[in-house]
């Protein structure tokens, strides 16, 4: 096998600015440094609670952002420069809302030909032709082509997102929460397209979520982010089953479970770390009942703790 | 277009507008071709001839020279540089504009700085320096009301750019493959330009005003060149004399103004999807009631909702939003409604408590009793006085939910005060203990917090506070932890079902999320296409649902702890409600449907607890 992504201590820290008057900030550290691998044909899942970070690293990947620090290899190509238009042949994006990520004022036609235009500067007829590939794969009908982003339901709109997508025969496709604004009937549809995609154009995912259920039925192995760092990688069938994280094992005790009954797994009080005056040691030591002294003084690294599993945590749970 | 056109003459002021704008345009395009007189041509024996005098109709100036012709092409000349004006002032203005919004940052700064600069001078000072700077003349006073028109547009076009480069189709462009100057010209320019047109077509009228007004001051146009504003200029010396040429012009003025102006309105208010859709005409204060057929008689329950129907009238189209739904609770008890989007599961909680946006929404059929009494068709005071103190809601979104300007406690206390008749300390010591209710931290401290303030767990807290504030009798909670982390809606759940389990209260929850409803609801009810499909205890429903509906659902839902499968579809979408099927109305998407599936009502039926509206159940529950 061979490796699709390797970032290697990548991260972002926004700038924030000081005002007249006062002492010029650090700024906030949204990605601390990162080191990851994913495999050609792998689906890794990104999971995460709101604002650890997730949006941030995936918008470095595909070169809308441009990292503070690190290096992004795809296929062993270095790419470092943050252009979209570079990156978009390698690596692609589906967004998370089918509505606001088609222009409202073109046509779907005008939407799939730009990156086969401008990315490949294909003739007119060679992009008629890989178009009508392309949405046969996907299950559109072809009159969809003239037709405005207003007129399809979301997920229909998610397909013709994904359809944008493939259209730049990119090597990765980053797919951010995919599926969190469809509803559930309709959600397996696309899910399942994806995975008949991927094996149809040999793919390799990165699958940002929410959604603990949805990303471990999709995935092979699973990272989980908190407060700007992966605190735990590991297969999917295993990672929530055996967690070794203790905020992996509070995300798994959350998910709402039919047959398990209802219990808060967490202390009511807890506050989240502020990013703006972030703590000095392990940043989930004040909400783990496990934190000693240490956790909060000195910061954890991935370690490898059992076969494929890695956590980032000095008093791993057992098991 | 055709749709746009018959907007806009809805609006009986737009059309007379345009009307009267077409017939001046018209005449001004075509006066060269007119039979007019030299309208330089001095005649000064016969100076200030009265209206209606032979050879001249209406009358001549203080140089003898024919007023109609003077009238008409100067007409012309005024619509001219206005329209001129406000085509320079429209680019260069939506060129600044577009650019700082999509860059952003140190390109914004500077732009907006100058703008800025701009705005600082009185406009008809700025535009008189910079006639005085390069002289008089009609080009000039153009260039010089073009220029301080700019501030306004470039101000418009950058706050609608600034919105829109956030969007997500933006990034999807810099993907493919576009570069700046495309990604404005392509994807941005084509959403700002009815904002353009719109913010065009209302200072058209101003900037012909003030060219008018830069001409009457002798800075624009020289004679013998002649517009409406030296025109009105030169008559203005014998006003008190020969009043007809001052009138006459002024009219004129007057006429071209108000017609671009009611049009403008009319193109502004036509092209506004916000207004083309109703959202401004204020809503009543509660929904409107037209019931046709019977009214259910009283029941014991605490709240029932009978055979309610709720409906959506836009146009000629009826959008059968709840059809015959019949729920029940009582003390202490939650009942999970469930349903995918569009299903009516919100529009059914809203109905509860006549809150149902009026118009469109209108409530046709049915009751909803509180203790056996009709709240449907209730007085709007009688309605007042329940929301919040017998039945309240909490909402998706404490966000939008609570004002972003007034302190949490401040609101609370509110709540609070607009039921019970308690002195503001009284007030504030029972939102300090609502607070410590639903376990936020250091309470004597938060209730001086803004919501802003506060993360999107602790705001649902407030939100929930806020529905306890009068110890209601049942809660209304529409989907009220879908926008949280999964840790934070573990607490959320927690909390509500401590609340109902210590106080007795009952609730409603409205979810798509089979986990939650499986944790914390007793019974619940299953919506697709505005019915209800399958009613039961939940233990009963999750485990033998007999619904296909229900069935294929709960199989849709990966549930954690199952490894990488391949997931369950239901294939094809869910009905439009303005558009249902006769009969099931999930029979299309059903793989067990027969013919007898699409004809007549299906009723809901069963033994015991369990109730479903199907012919060919999953599950034998008779």
């Amino acid at each position: 096998m061979s490796v699709a992504l390797k970032i290697d201590n990548l991260s972002k820290t926004f700038p924030i600015k000081g005002g007249l008057f006062s002492k010029s900030h650090p700024g906030v550290r949204a990605v601390h440094p990162t080191t990851l691998e994913v495999q050609t044909g792998e689906t890794l899942g990104i999971v995460g609670e709101s604002g650890c970070g997730k949006s941030t690293f995936a918008r470095m990947l595909v070169g809308l952002l441009e990292p503070s620090t690190g290096v992004i290899e795809i296929e062993g190509k270095p790419f470092d420069n943050a252009n979209p238009a570079e990156f978009g042949k390698m690596i692609q994006y589906m967004f998370q809302d089918p509505v606001s990520s088609l222009n409202p004022r073109k046509t779907i036609r005008q939407i799939m030909e730009a990156p086969l235009k401008l990315l490949y500067k294909m003739p007119k007829a060679e992009r008629e032709k890989r178009i009508a590939e392309i949405f046969d794969s996907v299950n559109l009908r072809h009159e969809f082509l003239d037709r405005y982003p207003h007129e399809f339901s979301g997920g229909q709109a998610q397909r013709i997102g994904v359809a944008r997508a493939l259209a730049a025969s990119p090597r990765i496709i980053i797919l951010d929460e995919p599926v969190s604004a469809l509803d559930v009937s309709v959600q397996a549809q696309v899910l399942n397209l994806l995975a008949d995609l991927k094996t149809e154009f040999k793919l390799t995912y990165l699958f940002i979520s929410h959604d603990l259920a949805v990303v471990e039925a999709v995935s092979d192995r699973i990272a989980v982010l908190y407060f700007g760092s992966v605190v735990e990688v590991g297969k999917a069938e295993s990672i929530f089953a055996a967690p070794k994280h203790p905020y992996t094992k509070l995300l798994a005790d959350s998910a709402p479970v039919v047959g398990r009954p209802l219990t808060a797994p967490e202390q009511k009080d807890t506050e989240l770390p502020d990013p703006l005056n972030p703590p000095q040691g392990c940043a989930f030591a004040k909400r783990c009942p496990r934190a000693t002294e240490k956790c909060s003084a000195e910061i954890p690294t991935l370690t490898q703790m059992g076969e494929d599993q890695f956590a980032a945590c000095f008093h791993p749970l057992e098991g | 277009m055709m749709k746009f056109i018959k907007l806009l003459f809805r609006n009986q002021l737009a059309a007379v507008g345009a009307v009267i704008l077409s017939i001046i345009v018209f005449l001004a395009l075509i006066t060269p071709f007119l039979p007019l007189q030299d309208p330089g041509a001095t005649d000064l024996p016969n100076k200030f001839l009265p209206p209606f005098t032979e050879g001249h109709f209406l009358g001549t100036d203080h140089l003898g020279r024919d007023m109609l012709s003077r009238l008409f092409w100067g007409t012309r000349m005024s619509l001219w540089v206005g329209f001129v004006a406000a085509m320079i002032a429209a680019t260069v203005g939506s060129a600044i504009g577009i650019t700082s919004g999509y860059f952003g940052g140190r390109v914004d700064n500077i732009f907006m700085r100058f703008v800025d600069m701009l705005m600082a001078f009185p406009y008809i000072l700025l535009a008189m320096a910079i006639v005085a700077a390069l002289g008089p003349g009609l080009n000039n006073a153009l260039i010089a009301v073009a220029v301080v028109n700019i501030p306004f547009f470039a101000r418009n076009i950058r706050g609608i750019t600034v919105g829109l480069a956030q969007r997500e189709f933006v990034d999807a462009a810099k993907l493919a493959g576009m570069g700046h100057t495309r990604i404005i010209l392509f994807e941005l320019l084509p959403n700002v330009l009815p904002v353009i047109v719109i913010a065009m077509s209302t200072t058209i009228g101003w900037m012909i005003l003030e060219t008018a007004g830069l001409s009457f001051l002798g800075l624009g146009s020289q004679p013998p060149q002649a517009d409406l504003g030296s025109m009105l200029g030169d008559a203005r010396d014998d006003l008190f004399t020969d009043p007809h040429p001052s009138v006459i012009v002024g009219i004129a003025i007057f006429l071209i103004v108000m017609s671009i102006n009611l049009l403008g309105d009319g193109v502004r208010d036509a092209l506004d999807p916000r207004l083309r859709s109703g959202a401004l005409s204020r809503p009543l204060p509660s929904t409107m009631v037209d019931r046709g057929g019977d009214i259910p008689t009283p029941t014991e329950d605490l709240l029932a909702i009978q055979n309610l129907e709720t409906q959506f009238h836009v146009g000629n189209r009826i959008y059968r939003a709840v059809n015959d739904v019949t729920l029940t609770v009582k003390p202490g008890e939650c009942l999970g409604v469930i349903g995918e989007s569009g299903s009516g599961k919100s529009v059914t909680a809203l109905s509860v408590m006549g809150l149902v946006a009026s118009p469109p929404g209108v409530i046709t059929g049915g009751a909803v009793r509180y203790e056996g009494n009709d709240l449907i068709g209730a007085p709007y005071e009688k309605l007042r006085q329940m929301r919040g103190d017998k039945v309240s809601y909490i909402f998706q979104d404490p966000l939008s939910t609570l004002h972003p300007l007034y302190r949490i406690g401040d609101q609370l206390a509110e709540a609070i005060q607009s039921h019970h008749p308690v002195s503001n300390a009284e007030a504030r010591k029972r939102a300090i203990k609502l607070l410590k209710d639903v376990r936020i931290p250091n309470a004597e401290s938060r209730i001086r917090n803004y919501p802003h303030e506060m993360s999107g767990g602790m705001r649902q807290r407030v939100g929930i506070a806020m529905a306890l504030a009068n110890e209601p009798e049942v809660i209304i909670a529409d989907e009220p932890t879908t926008a949280l982390d999964v840790t934070v809606q573990a607490q959320i759940l927690a909390l509500l079902d401590d609340l109902r389990r210590d106080r007795g209260l009952a609730i409603i929850f409205i979810t798509h999320d089979f986990g939650v409803v499986a944790q914390l609801c007793d019974r619940v009810a299953v919506m697709y296409a505005g019915r209800i499909v399958e009613q039961g205890l939940t233990d009963e429903v999750l485990a033998h649902p007999a619904h296909p509906y229900t069935k294929r659902l709960i199989a849709c839902v990966p549930e954690l702890g199952e490894g990488r499968r391949v997931l369950a579809a239901i294939p094809g979408l869910p009905p439009i409600v303005s558009d249902l099927p006769p009969g099931c109305a999930f029979a299309p998407r059903c793989d067990k449907a027969r013919p007898e599936c699409s004809q007549g009502d299906i009723a809901l039926e069963g033994a015991g607890s369990q109730t479903v509206r199907c012919l060919y159940p999953e599950e034998d529950i008779k």
